[in-house]
């Protein structure tokens, strides 16, 4: 009988499946390769056939359609125009991830965000290039103010941020809909319409993705991203909320004022969420909305910042993704596949970055197992 | 024009589904497990009850009721997976919550396009009728659960055993509860009040599912489990408040003091008032002491 060739686990290298587990990276594609797979299993489960879903998403990516054979750079524009105020909400998201809260309040956020733009964008005076980056200004303080005061709560009264952020939405909703029927001329659904000034210029990317939405905005979010990085990674700030993130009473002992970094990082999580309603108010609109529901950019951003580790390339690189879903969704419909698919697959990839610890269970599995075969082995030996 | 005793059914109507979803908030919350999925739970119950009432009102006079059990099942399967993830696989309970969420909106209206084809259901005929008084039985299943939910959690052991998994759980499994277990039952519990609660909205307040139908109803529910400070008593009081307020926003034109409000004076109204309270009730622990945690067992 041969005897079983045991390797020492310390000279025997990961197993795949170790290793796919263990990085945050690969964990993350797992999740969403799994959120694809189970939502393609859908569509197959109802008699749709899956291809047309394929099919949209890479009309979405390229401008490419697959059927008619025709190229059209508009669908690109219109994939980054729906990533934009997704990769900012999932930073909004992140952010306060990353200094140890649950922001699920972009939601209230945007919505500030995108009526304070809408206020300036009706009243202030019509000066070119000022106008739209005031109002986007505004934006963002507006709703860094709405986080902030969630932070402080927390800070001061130890009110849990999950419930208050939740409670904001809703009065941020209601809020929003007083404040923009107050405005003269507007009805139940919309205010006048803005001046030319107010709206966020195409210049160039006009032409280059034959006349979608894509404003210069998405300069502003590129540089959003650079910040969100080098706030978190490279100044005394970010390195004061991250230690905040990963032990609360260590930074507190360590000298860090915990409370303060609470405030700070909700109200810039919070500008982040702002600068999204203000781009999508001013970038996709010629008019103020009253806003009849949400437009669901904040809680995909928790979608985009779970995906993306709440760091800030994740972010963009999971932005664009969940942006790609969401444009696909005409697309699909039109291709018979029900477009709320895309909201199914978000769905399924939150609720399969919760399972995690379950992926992490079963390493430790593997790991024990693995010991005890180890173990039996030198007690057989032994006898 | 109508005076406010004329809107008592009115606003037992609001209130009996945010009451019967804040009982489901109130078991899970006692055992440990925050359920912000309510609103997605509600979600999927009043999709499961338009459709199967649509579906089967010309065939059966039982159909409400049916239809009502159905939903109360659908909510508790799809909770189920926010027990497979917070309680079995200790991941954190606020994102298997929203994914919850997320998922509901969608798979709801996707399934509204594959049966209905359309993004919501069809219609049905005849919705719950109103009992003596005008008040519609939703109202007193209400009534019984909320005494259901009080004599369980209050007067059996079991209750008392799951109440210690959500103030301790280390101390409540070294005297030989099964926390995990106790957990798990409480989460399916909420779920299926919450699909109930679902059910109950869909057929007294209209007629059809649509993605609007609970509108923020699950989140109202989440609120008065705080603002009823998580006692029985507490929670169906503040259902009662918020109901009210939610009635109010929909009723006020007809009433003449209260016309000169704006509406979204009323709809705003349990959102700041629980803002208001949990800070008033800052450092006075009324919360589970250990909601929200995951249960690790101590090292072994």
């Amino acid at each position: 009988m041969s005897e079983p060739r045991i390797v020492p686990a310390e000279k025997r290298g990961k197993a795949p499946v170790d290793a796919l587990i263990g990085s945050n990276g690969a964990l993350s594609i797992l999740v969403v390769v799994l959120g694809f797979g189970f939502g393609t299993l859908i569509v197959l489960a109802v008699g749709r056939n899956p291809s047309g879903m394929y099919l949209a998403l890479v009309q979405t990516l390229t401008g490419y359609n697959a059927t008619s054979h025709v190229w059209n750079p508009r669908y690109v524009g219109e994939w980054l125009t729906a990533s934009m105020p997704l990769i900012l909400t999932g930073m909004s998201m992140g952010f306060a991830a990353r200094s140890g809260l649950f922001n699920i309040g972009a939601e209230g956020q945007y919505i500030i965000g995108l009526t304070a733009a809408q206020f300036v964008a009706l009243y202030f005076p019509p000066i070119a290039g000022l106008h739209w980056s005031l109002a986007l200004l505004a934006a963002a303080l507006a709703a860094a103010f709405w986080g902030g005061f969630v932070g402080w709560l927390r800070a001061r009264y130890a009110v849990s941020e999950v419930v208050a952020t939740i409670m904001l939405n809703y009065i941020a909703f209601f809020l929003s809909r007083y404040l923009t029927r107050l405005i003269p001329d507007a009805n139940t659904y919309r205010t006048p319409a803005f001046p030319e000034t107010a709206i966020i210029p195409r210049s160039f990317l006009d032409p280059l993705t034959n006349h979608s939405r894509l404003s210069l905005a998405i300069f502003v979010v590129l540089l959003c991203v650079f910040l969100y990085w080098l706030i978190l990674e490279r100044t005394k700030l970010g390195f004061e909320l991250r230690a905040t993130g990963l032990n609360r009473n260590a930074a507190l002992y360590a000298g860090i004022r915990v409370e303060r970094s609470f405030t700070a990082s909700m109200a810039i999580a919070g500008a982040f969420a702002g600068l999204a309603g203000g781009i999508v108010a001013l970038g996709s609109f010629s008019y103020g909305r009253v806003l009849g529901g949400y437009d669901n950019y904040g809680f995909n951003g928790i979608a985009v910042a779970l995906v993306g580790n709440s760091r800030a390339v994740g972010t963009l690189v999971s932005g664009l993704l969940f942006g790609m879903l969401a444009s696909a969704q005409p697309l699909m419909q039109s291709r018979q596949i029900p477009k709320e698919i895309t909201w199914i697959i978000s769905g399924l990839v939150v609720v399969f970055v919760s399972l995690r610890a379950g992926f992490r269970m079963l390493v430790e599995w593997r790991a024990k197992r693995a010991a005890e075969r180890g173990q039996s082995y030198a007690e057989a030996r032994d006898d | 024009m109508i005076n406010l005793f004329d809107m008592i059914p009115s606003i037992l109507m609001m209130v009996a589904p945010i009451l019967i979803a804040a009982l489901g908030g109130l078991v899970s919350e006692r055992s440990g497990v925050v359920n912000i999925a309510l609103e997605g739970l509600m979600g999927v119950g009043a999709f499961t009850a338009a459709t199967v009432h649509t579906l089967l009102e010309s065939s059966t006079p039982m159909s409400i009721w049916i239809a009502l059990g159905a939903a109360a099942l659908a909510g508790l399967a799809i909770s189920s997976i926010h027990a497979l993830a917070s309680v079995t696989f200790n991941a954190d309970q606020v994102i298997s919550g929203t994914g919850i969420n997320l998922l509901a909106t969608g798979g709801t209206v996707f399934l509204c396009q594959i049966i209905f084809h359309q993004e919501r259901t069809e219609p049905y005929k005849l919705g719950m009728m109103p009992g003596p008084g005008g008040i519609y039985p939703t109202a007193w299943i209400a009534l019984v659960a909320l005494v259901l939910v009080w004599y369980l959690l209050y007067r059996r052991p079991w209750g008392f055993r799951l109440r210690a998994c959500g103030e301790h759980p280390q101390a409540a499994a070294s005297a030989g509860i099964d926390v995990r277990r106790t957990r798990w039952i409480a989460v399916l519990i909420s779920g299926a009040l919450a699909g109930l609660a679902g059910a109950s909205i869909v057929v007294t307040e209209t007629i059809q599912y649509t993605m609007y139908t609970i509108n923020g109803a699950g989140f109202i529910a989440l609120a008065a489990v705080s603002f009823g400070r998580w006692k029985p008593k507490g929670v169906a009081g503040a259902s009662l408040l918020f109901g009210s307020a939610v009635a109010l926003a929909i009723y006020m034109v007809n009433i003449k003091i209260l016309r000169d409000f704006p509406p979204e004076f009323f709809s705003i109204l349990p959102y700041i008032i629980t803002i208001v309270t949990l800070v008033a009730f800052s450092g006075k622990d009324y919360a589970p002491a250990a909601a929200g945690q995951p249960y690790e067992k101590g090292g072994s």
